[in-house]
């Protein structure tokens, strides 16, 4: 039996399923970061001081990471509207290198723990650390899951553009908002943890 | 695909590629600002001002809610209202333990037990 509403909208919500299963799925994600957000600022304001994020950080490495991160959210867009021109091919190349983009954030992020390590500031150093940590944490884990999904559909998802292209443009979609959620987490987390 | 639907398409990237060079600007702008070293207060409204513009352009444009089906409207609607009272939550916490730093004599109308015992 076929999935209903891969492709055509339901007539109640003038949506598809994978449409709105993708929103309902971003609210979710909104309650668990807005948890940890809401964590921060019970801590922050019940600390007797808090160090500037930039006294303890790599502002220079955060900002050429948030660069990254924006240019990989446009480079998503445009694999999508490649695939609504029907140009498969440019879909690849942009899919590639948000892919790459991903990659190059997650290493960025592994030689700034490491040099955290190498000075002996663990998440059980303080409170600061311990949200620096979690924070960054969780977020790091999502774009390791959101390049995951955008390899499947680079590599052997790929093939359902032959059979049904709507389905796929509709999937690399989906696949999209929750990278561009990825992105809209950091825009928020860089400032308050490395600026504040 | 029809030349109206190319020519819909075109004018789209032409709009992503203005909001990243925009989501740019207001990065360097974000970095420049903390260089400044302003007053707490003030340097989280700048911060989160700005943080709170990109966000809007990233959500708007490139997750497509400008021109997206009421039920999402509503679904996000209730998630920020829900988002709201968690971020309230500290902010009545803090409001709460107030009654800690007063001097005894000082405390007229504080409850009569004290939430922390």
């Amino acid at each position: 039996m076929d999935i209903p509403y891969t492709v055509e909208v339901r007539r109640d919500t003038g949506l598809t399923n994978g449409k709105i299963g993708i929103w309902l799925f971003l609210a979710s994600e909104v309650m668990l970061f807005g948890a940890l957000f809401a964590s921060y600022i019970l801590i922050r304001t019940g600390a007797p001081n808090w160090p500037r994020g930039d006294t303890i950080l790599n502002v220079p490495l955060a900002t050429f990471n948030t660069i990254v991160l924006i240019s990989s959210s446009v480079t998503m867009v445009m694999a999508w509207a490649s695939l609504m021109r029907r140009r498969f091919g440019t879909f690849r190349l942009y899919m590639g290198a948000t892919i790459l983009l991903g990659f190059v954030f997650l290493l960025v992020k592994y030689f700034e723990y490491s040099a955290k390590f190498e000075h002996h500031l663990y998440p059980s150093t303080n409170n600061f650390l311990a949200i620096y940590f979690t924070l960054t944490g969780l977020h790091m884990l999502h774009v390791a899951g959101g390049m995951a999904v955008n390899a499947y559909f680079w590599g052997p998802g790929a093939k359902q553009w032959k059979t049904n292209p709507e389905w796929f443009t509709n999937r690399v979609e989906h696949s999209g908002l929750f990278w561009h959620f990825v992105d809209l987490v950091w825009i928020f987390l860089f400032p308050t943890l490395y600026l504040l | 695909m029809t030349s109206d639907h190319a020519a819909d398409i075109d004018r789209t990237v032409r709009v992503y590629i203005t909001v990243f060079v925009a989501l740019m600007a207001l990065t360097i702008i974000t970095v420049a600002i903390s260089r400044v070293h302003l007053p707490v207060p003030i340097a989280v409204t700048v911060a989160l001002a700005v943080a709170l513009i990109k966000g809007s352009l990233v959500a708007c444009y490139f997750m497509h809610l400008i021109s997206e089906k009421k039920v999402i409207y509503g679904v996000l609607a209730l998630t920020v209202a829900f988002f709201i009272a968690l971020l309230a939550l500290p902010v009545l916490t803090v409001h709460d333990g107030y009654w800690i730093h007063e001097p005894p004599g000082e405390v007229h109308s504080a409850p009569a037990t004290s939430p922390h015992q």
